[in-house]
């Protein structure tokens, strides 16, 4: 696996166009977002506000129709992709929490968190000792054997925390982390991601109208008419 | 890196082991259409082999006697065992019946041979109880499968015989047990009219005025006498003395007596080749068939088994899973389950075999042969669900 060169994530003038001609719908307009390591900022909006469109851009999945982002100070998109391996760049830059869990069933928690380092060619026995490390701090390693199926969904949506971090990525994705869970759970859940972003110096993400968890963050991005607007958050301390 | 495909066997080992096992029972019918074939080729050499014989001495311009009539005077034999090369020569009749015994219809090939002589051709062989036939009439050798036991009476035609032998694996070509009666009864058996027929006959042939001439008196009562006897056999067994051919030895037969003699290879030929190829032929199409059935099984299960993951792979894809490890992993969940139910096929097909009412001949090359089917087939069966797998687009994980 390649460790990351460069820490946080710069987005300039980011556009999406859906279609072409007459029925061209402009997801994306001028979005700008600058997260810098050890951040979590909030992305809010309404549905159809292009969060979507904006996670699949900024997580390789979907090409922009133009624009800029920056991993630190390389460029991964510049009016192209920059990166020719965009599944290595998913797998070793950047980490998706979801708002399901969505472990693979079939696995227990150690190997769900193991199997990122493993397909990054990482031996066996090195991933699932990261995996473990991870599994400890995020306090779920009592649970290291069990199935998904055996989990809270509390304790699912920290091994999917857990699965995102364990790479090292400078970035994390996480879409609606906290939908599924109770204003508790959801508090603990920011929580551990801003512990994680500060000890792993990671920028973190979150697209949410929850809000429950909205008052936690520091900064704020909206997006009216397809342009960011930054706001200042009030940084509640979460949990 | 840790197997996936294995991991999710695993996780749902019952549904997988069930599911294999069904697959099982389909592929255990179609190696048991492939035992029965090999049986039908098993029957046709034994039916050869158990004969003795190194030639058949037939009717000219016959296939006689197993797959056409053959009918040839029962003295022909002394001039065969003269010809050079000739080590023994027997008479044998065969006469397939229907014998009507402890309320219950036995199917049987009813061989007729020369009384007292183990070891010629045509003898029974492979004797498990009791004695070969040593009276000249009503005395019977039949294999075990018949299902008749020592010293029990069967009735064969108008005439009752004890049980005196039992023989194994002495079978027609069309897997019916043998029953050996002595050569005259069999010859009976075989031309026998009813009485009412007798009669008919006798009054035509003395209504014909040919037969009752003033001048010959006793002409009548000699063709009469002509017509109650029967001194036809369907075939003579010939076994060569050492150091001599087949065919060196048929050859002069043909040309001298007039006859049709076939060779081993010759009456293999005609019995695999012909006698049996229409059955061959459609069990060749039950097999490709079953085989066709049993790889669009394999493809549904798979593509079922892959659409209800499509979460899944659509993780596993974001994560940075290559598209070739998510078809590994579709290939080797196909190819576990092709083995699970070739397993479950090849004990369920040795199980029902032997109540089948032919002879399965289950053969080593045949299962070798058949897992690598198997494999082929699971494979190609796992193409439709790869291709949905790699059409699943990790953005599908994110949703919106």
């Amino acid at each position: 696996m390649a460790e990351p060169a460069s820490r946080g994530i710069r987005i300039e003038a980011l556009r999406k166009r859906y279609g072409a001609g007459d029925t061209a719908v402009d997801a994306l307009k001028d979005v700008n977002m600058v997260v810098g390591a050890g951040e979590v900022v909030g992305r809010v909006g309404p549905s159809g506000s292009g969060k979507s469109t904006l996670l699949k851009c900024l997580g390789a999945i979907m090409e922009p129709s133009g624009g800029r982002m920056l991993l630190g100070e390389a460029p991964i998109y510049a009016d192209g992709w920059r990166i020719p391996d965009l599944r290595a760049l998913r797998r070793d830059s950047i980490g998706f929490v979801f708002q399901a869990p969505y472990l693979i069933p079939f696995l227990d928690v150690t190997d769900n968190v193991a199997l990122l380092p493993m397909l990054a060619g990482v031996a066996n026995a090195e991933a699932r000792r990261r995996a473990l490390e991870l599994l400890a701090a995020l306090d779920v390693a009592h649970r290291a054997r069990a199935m998904p199926s055996q989990l809270s969904g509390g304790e699912q949506q920290r091994v999917a925390i857990a699965r995102a971090l364990v790479n090292r990525p400078p970035v994390i994705l996480a879409d609606e982390p906290t939908a599924p869970l109770d204003s508790e759970r959801a508090l603990t859940v920011i929580r551990i991601l801003n512990d994680m972003a500060r000890q792993f110096q990671t920028a973190v993400i979150v697209v949410t109208h929850d809000e429950k968890i909205i008052p936690t963050f520091r900064r704020i991005y909206h997006i009216r008419d397809g342009r960011t607007v930054e706001e200042a958050g009030e940084g509640r301390t979460p949990g | 890196m840790i197997s996936l495909a294995g991991r999710d066997i695993l996780h749902g080992w019952g549904k997988f082991v069930l599911t294999g096992a069904g697959l099982g029972l389909l592929i255990g019918v179609t190696l048991t259409m492939a035992g029965v074939y090999r049986g039908m080729v098993d029957d046709a050499r034994v039916l050869l082999d158990n004969s003795g014989a190194d030639l058949w001495v037939v009717q000219q311009d016959t296939l006689g006697p197993y797959a056409e009539s053959s009918s040839i005077r029962d003295d022909v034999w002394r001039g065969v065992v003269g010809m050079p090369g000739v080590a023994q020569a027997a008479n044998v009749t065969y006469l397939t019946t229907q014998i009507t015994h402890a309320g219950r219809d036995v199917r049987a090939m009813i061989v007729g041979v020369v009384p007292g002589g183990p070891g010629e051709p045509g003898q029974p062989t492979r004797l498990v109880a009791g004695r070969h036939i040593t009276r000249g009439h009503y005395e019977a050798v039949a294999d075990v499968a018949a299902g008749f036991a020592l010293g029990e009476r069967i009735g064969v035609r108008r005439n009752e015989y004890t049980i005196v032998g039992l023989t194994r694996r002495m079978v027609s070509s069309g897997g019916d047990p043998m029953v050996f009666i002595p050569l005259k009864d069999a010859q009976q058996a075989q031309f026998l009219k009813d009485n009412d027929a007798i009669l008919q006959q006798r009054r035509h042939t003395a209504e014909n005025p040919a037969f009752d001439r003033p001048g010959v008196p006793g002409l009548l009562d000699a063709v009469i006498a002509s017509q109650s006897v029967n001194p036809y056999v369907n075939a003579v067994l010939v076994r060569l003395e050492r150091g001599h051919a087949a065919e060196e030895v048929a050859e002069p037969i043909r040309r001298w007596l007039r006859l049709q003699v076939y060779t081993r290879a010759q009456m293999e030929e005609i019995l695999v080749g012909k006698l049996i190829a229409t059955s061959a032929r459609q069990i060749g199409m039950f097999l490709v068939i079953l085989a066709i059935v049993s790889a669009a099984i394999v493809a549904f299960i798979i593509y079922t088994l892959t659409i209800g993951k499509i979460r899944e792979i659509a993780v596993l894809k974001l994560i940075g899973t290559r598209n070739r490890s998510i078809a590994a992993m579709i290939v080797q969940q196909a190819v576990g389950l092709g083995l699970i139910g070739f397993v479950v096929g090849r004990i369920a097909a040795a199980v029902w075999a032997p109540i089948f009412p032919r002879h399965v001949l289950l053969e080593s090359g045949d299962a070798g042969r058949a897992l690598v089917a198997v494999v082929v087939m699971c494979i190609l069966a796992s193409v439709l669900a790869i291709q949905a797998a790699l059409k699943v687009d990790p953005a599908e994980a994110i949703g919106g």
